[in-house]
């Protein structure tokens, strides 16, 4: 007799925690065959209110550790995914369909890409920095600081896709609230797993689950918000909603377009939500 | 014994203003189609001349000139060439630094003082960095074969007319974009004598574009389906507007609009430099500063002091004739303005606040409105909240480092801030706290054009000055 | 920053002892070097013409220190710049004379015997000017020798090894002994700002020298470079302004050595205008210590009365 499996229930990652949505929904998940999977917490415009104030309070000592210390937990991100991969490798097989080989490619990729990451937490800033030859006397230099709280629609791809937008956000600083891929919501989930035992502070990553189209406005819209990547928006007329939304605060806005994911990802996934803060100083005895 | 210092008016013959202005279009003043503006000096009201108002059809020229001239010449030619046509620029700007001081001191009504020692040099500055760009973009970290985007649409504010164009048309060019400016209605002078400097240039005609008007002008700018960058400088609600506007589309915008700037000073600060930065802060260009320290945050068990000797430094400012070369503080730039710095002053009184002024003889006509300082703001005060954007500061008070950055920080706005201390610690600490995109520490109201210059917030997005700059110019 | 709030009573405390002087000395608010110069430099744009123009140079002229503190001086030297002091343009007598000469003890009594009723005073260097190394008796003597031979003010400088390595006190006793030893004279104080260096020195030495009873700090001897600039002297017009603040006592600036220009005498008197205030726009209260700016003054009044330029040659040469 075969053991019964023991399922597990997909609920939100928010502020460290696993809550299920507080309007109690939920939408089917399926397959690439189109079988029931399982039930993802379907969140709505009340749990992402949850997930920006769960983002903003974890801002200021996530933005506060060392950069090196960020690398870190980046990094030990990357181990507890690899760690886990077959988890990941069998989600990924059975709910996108795609081949055990391909399926392994893009647990590499992700991985690799939080190792990427990790290694950027103590360069951007003396990449994008400068010192600036005033013409004074003054010192003057300038360094990127992170925006804030950003909202981020996760393109399609549940693991590699959601990495590629999560990573750069976070790694130089700021919190984020992402809504998950909403036909393959699963995989995020699992991943917030990963996070909450890598070291990840609560409310770094808020991970929400359920309709692009439903929760999105909320967050374009929510003042507490700074920047919002819309990625994964594949609706044009949605995505010029959003925007337009989020002229409201000035957030800073990353416009649809989905680079290929296993191409290597451009700088602006990280300096789209960076600040550049220039301090002068008289220079005299 | 008292020493009367004695009128010393700076010539105005060394301007020629003429009756009437087209616009610039491909190399050329042409009319423009919408019915024309007058623009006054705001220091007695006197008309200038009258400025043709560039309807949508003119923009469209405009933008079509631009777009020619960034296809057939601009983007075709060197780094090393476009960066030349900027070096002669800068160069042809200092020749001529006396004549657009006075204009703009005339047309915007800033003191003298201000527009020869500040907005000229660093308009020819700005000139000078971006053309040394021009042939280097490589090196910038933007990628390694940076491209222009094309046509950029800029509008600019009238506090600074000049020096805004300059922030905007010497990246765009060294970049290889090409631009259509539009100035702001009430101070267009400058930049259509800027138009004379880029035909002394030889510049090729369409790489500038100057069409002169109000706002629909502008929101026929921005908005025009050619222009692939919109650069605007103004107040937050025009920037969320433009913002709103562009959504959707392709195009790049940056903008650097409103702020509300926390001016604070500790108990160990130098005091007398502190309060030459309070007054510089707030007082330099009539309060008419984006980035002005509007907000004065002084530390409780000094407060007294420092306002006893920043109200004696103001009984010394000298208020009146922007061409006389002991001018402090010129005329407001406008009625409308005027009109908004009063009634945001009454309804500081009307909220409890006590309001202040030196002594000072206000001319009788134009617009005027002397320097003042309000005492027992709270941070629930409209005053503290909104930018006045005048000669007028709000004063509040903290006790420890903590809440002084609390407060600094508790606006939408993130533009600059200032910190008066002299221990070193404290400084570096307070800069990383305050959410704001200039820190001046021990300084206010410092602008050079290798210094990035953008807010936080709802103060705008996007860097304009050093290399930060380019950004905004290229893909 | 303790200066406003300072009282008569908490000041007197401060010269308590050595560590309480000390304390307050490094107490007073510090002076940002750039933001200061910034001030001056902004100043320094004020444009003074014509009536200010003139009331500015007359009132330059009344406030000269003409000096002379060579090796080789004489007497007729002497006698020659005394007659320059009460008569500057010999060809014009609505032309004010110096507020004093300034010369070594020894020449103290021509200097009083040229000058006679005239009203133009004698100032005295003393206590081994310029470099002030020697013997506190020794000063005292110098300082008593000039006062008795008619002196009418005595330029003292300060012990700048003492300051410069903390001992306070010692400057403080040393300048109240002096003072002591000017009896009826009044007393200005020299730091000698070059070899002090950095403004908040030069703080700590105007509050070290009022509270000692200075009639007057004066920033240099004239033999050390850089003398006299403006940023020191912002410094020292805001050190006099805030202790009249905190003590409603009136103190004297003189800015002494390198102001050779008419344009540079005015850049300093609307300094004091803006900073002191018009209070100390007074030769009572702020002098020149020079010796050819009187010249440059006189040829640019002469070219304010006739309209054109004067030369060198149509000034007199003492």
């Amino acid at each position: 007799m075969t053991r019964l499996d023991v399922k597990k229930t997909y609920k939100l990652y928010i502020g460290g925690e696993f809550p299920r949505s507080e309007s109690g929904r939920s939408y089917v998940v399926n397959d690439a065959k189109g079988r029931f999977m399982a039930n993802a917490a379907q969140a709505s415009r009340k749990d992402a209110r949850d997930a920006v104030k769960a983002a903003r309070a974890a801002f200021a000592g996530w933005s506060g550790k060392t950069a090196y210390n960020r690398g870190q937990v980046l990094y030990r991100i990357a181990e507890v995914l690899e760690g886990r991969r077959d988890q990941f490798e069998a989600e990924l097989r059975a709910s996108e369909g795609v081949t055990a080989a391909r399926a392994r490619t893009y647990v590499d990729a992700a991985v690799d890409r939080l190792v990427w990451y990790a290694g950027w937490a103590d360069k951007i800033a003396q990449v994008t920095g400068n010192a600036n030859p005033v013409a004074g006397p003054y010192f003057n230099h300038s360094a990127p600081e992170p925006t804030g709280v950003v909202a981020v629609v996760a393109p399609k791809g549940p693991l590699l896709g959601l990495v590629s937008v999560v990573a750069p956000v976070i790694v130089t600083g700021n919190t984020c609230v992402v809504i998950a891929s909403e036909p393959h919501p699963l995989t995020a989930i699992t991943l917030g797993e990963v996070m909450a035992t890598s070291d990840l502070p609560g409310g770094v990553v808020n991970v929400l689950t359920g309709s692009v189209a439903e929760i999105a406005p909320w967050l374009a819209s929510h003042l507490d918000v700074n920047g919002l990547d819309l990625t994964g928006v594949t609706d044009p007329a949605l995505a010029t909603d959003l925007e337009i939304a989020a002229a409201d605060n000035l957030k800073r806005v990353r416009r649809p377009g989905v680079e290929e994911l296993l191409d290597p990802p451009p700088l602006d996934r990280m300096t789209r939500f960076l600040e550049t803060k220039t301090v002068w100083h008289p220079l005299g005895i | 014994m008292k020493f009367e210092y004695a009128p010393a008016p700076e010539s105005r013959a060394i301007v020629d203003i003429k009756p009437s202005y087209g616009l610039f279009v491909n190399g050329e003043f042409v009319d423009g189609h919408g019915k024309s503006f007058k623009t006054i000096s705001p220091s007695t009201e006197e008309v200038l001349a009258e400025i043709a108002e560039a309807d949508e059809a003119d923009v469209d020229a405009a933008v079509k000139a631009a777009r020619r001239a960034y296809a057939r010449v601009w983007s075709k030619m060197s780094g090393a060439e476009r960066g030349k046509y900027l070096f002669r620029i800068a160069r042809i700007i200092q020749e001529r630094s006396r004549e657009f001081a006075v204009l703009e001191s005339i047309d915007n009504g800033k003191p003298i003082k201000e527009s020869r020692d500040v907005d000229v040099p660093l308009v020819a500055a700005h000139f000078f960095y971006y053309a040394g760009w021009a042939d280097k973009l490589s090196y910038a970290g933007l990628g390694s074969d940076p491209q222009p985007l094309g046509v950029a649409g800029q509008v600019i504010p009238w506090n600074f007319p000049l020096l805004m164009l300059a922030w905007k048309i010497a990246p765009a060019l060294a970049c290889g974009n090409t631009v259509v400016l539009k100035p702001a209605e009430t101070t267009p002078l400058t930049a259509l004598l800027f138009a004379e400097v880029c035909q002394q240039a030889d510049l090729p005609p369409g790489v500038v574009n100057i069409v002169t008007g109000a706002g629909e002008t502008g929101r026929a700018l921005v908005s025009h389906p050619d222009v692939d960058k919109v650069a605007f400088t103004g107040s937050t609600e025009v920037g969320r507007a433009i913002a709103k506007a562009v959504a959707g589309t392709e195009k790049k915008v940056t903008l650097e609009l409103g702020g509300k700037a926390a001016n604070i000073v500790f108990d160990d600060a130098p005091v007398d430099q502190a309060v030459e930065g309070i007054v510089n802060g707030i007082f330099f260009n009539q309060g008419h500063v984006c980035c002005a320290g509007s907000r004065l945050l002084v530390q409780e068990s000094v407060a007294e002091e420092v306002l006893d000797r920043l109200k004696r430094r103001m009984k010394t400012l000298r208020v009146g004739d922007p061409l006389d070369k002991n001018t402090d503080i010129g005329a407001i730039n406008s009625g409308e303005q005027l009109a908004k710095i009063r009634a945001l002053s009454e309804i500081a009184e009307s909220e409890g606040a006590e309001r202040w002024s030196p002594p000072c003889e206000l001319p009788s006509n134009g617009f005027w409105f002397a320097p003042t300082i309000f005492t027992g703001v709270s941070q629930a005060h409209r005053i503290a909240r909104e930018e006045v954007f005048g000669p007028v500061l709000s004063v509040l008070t903290f006790r420890t480092p903590k809440e002084a950055v609390e407060k600094a920080n508790n606006t939408p706005f993130g533009l600059s801030a200032g910190v008066w201390t002299d221990k070193g610690s404290r400084i570096l600490w307070m800069a990383s706290q305050l959410r704001a995109g200039v820190v001046w520490s021990n300084t206010f109201n410092r602008f050079d054009p290798a210094s990035p210059f953008g807010g936080y917030k709802e103060s705008g997005y996007g860097r304009e000055g050093g290399r930060h700059g380019l950004e905004g110019y290229v893909r | 920053m303790t200066t406003l709030s300072s009282t008569a009573s908490s000041l007197a405390e401060a010269t308590s002892s050595d560590s309480a002087l000390r304390r307050f000395l490094h107490g007073l608010p510090g002076v940002d070097q750039v933001g200061a110069e910034q001030r001056v430099a902004t100043l320094g744009t004020r444009s003074i013409k014509t009536t200010a123009k003139q009331q500015a140079i007359d009132l330059a002229i009344r406030m000269v220190d003409l000096t002379t503190l060579e090796g080789n001086d004489t007497p007729g030297k002497v006698r020659t710049l005394a007659a320059k002091a009460q008569r500057p343009d010999p060809t014009d007598p609505t032309c004010p004379a110096t507020a004093a000469v300034c010369v070594y003890p020894d020449m103290v009594g021509i200097a009083k015997q040229a000058l006679g009723s005239s009203g133009v005073k004698v100032a005295a260097v003393a206590t081994a000017f310029p470099s002030g190394r020697a013997a506190m008796d020794v000063k005292l003597a110098d300082t008593r020798d000039a006062v008795e031979a008619g002196a009418d003010e005595i330029d003292m400088v300060i012990d700048r090894g003492a300051f410069l390595s903390g001992r306070y006190l010692e400057v403080f006793e040393e300048i109240v002994a002096v003072r002591e030893a000017c009896g009826s004279a009044h007393l200005k104080v020299i730091f000698e700002t070059g070899e002090l260096q950095t403004y908040d020195n030069v703080r700590r030495a105007s509050w070290l020298a009022m509270l000692a009873g200075a009639h007057f700090i004066k920033t240099s001897t004239g033999k050390v470079q850089p003398a006299a600039t403006l940023p020191v002297t912002l410094v020292m017009l805001e050190a006099v302004r805030d202790f009249r603040e905190a003590t409603g006592q009136m103190i004297g600036v003189k800015p002494a050595g390198g102001i050779r220009t008419s344009k540079d005498a005015i850049k300093y008197l609307v300094m004091v205008n803006e900073v002191a205030g018009e209070d100390w726009l007074d030769p009572d209260w702020f002098r020149f210590g020079a010796s050819t700016l009187l010249n440059d003054l006189l040829m640019q009044r002469n070219k304010m009365k006739t309209g054109h330029y004067w030369g060198p040659d149509y000034v007199t040469l003492d």
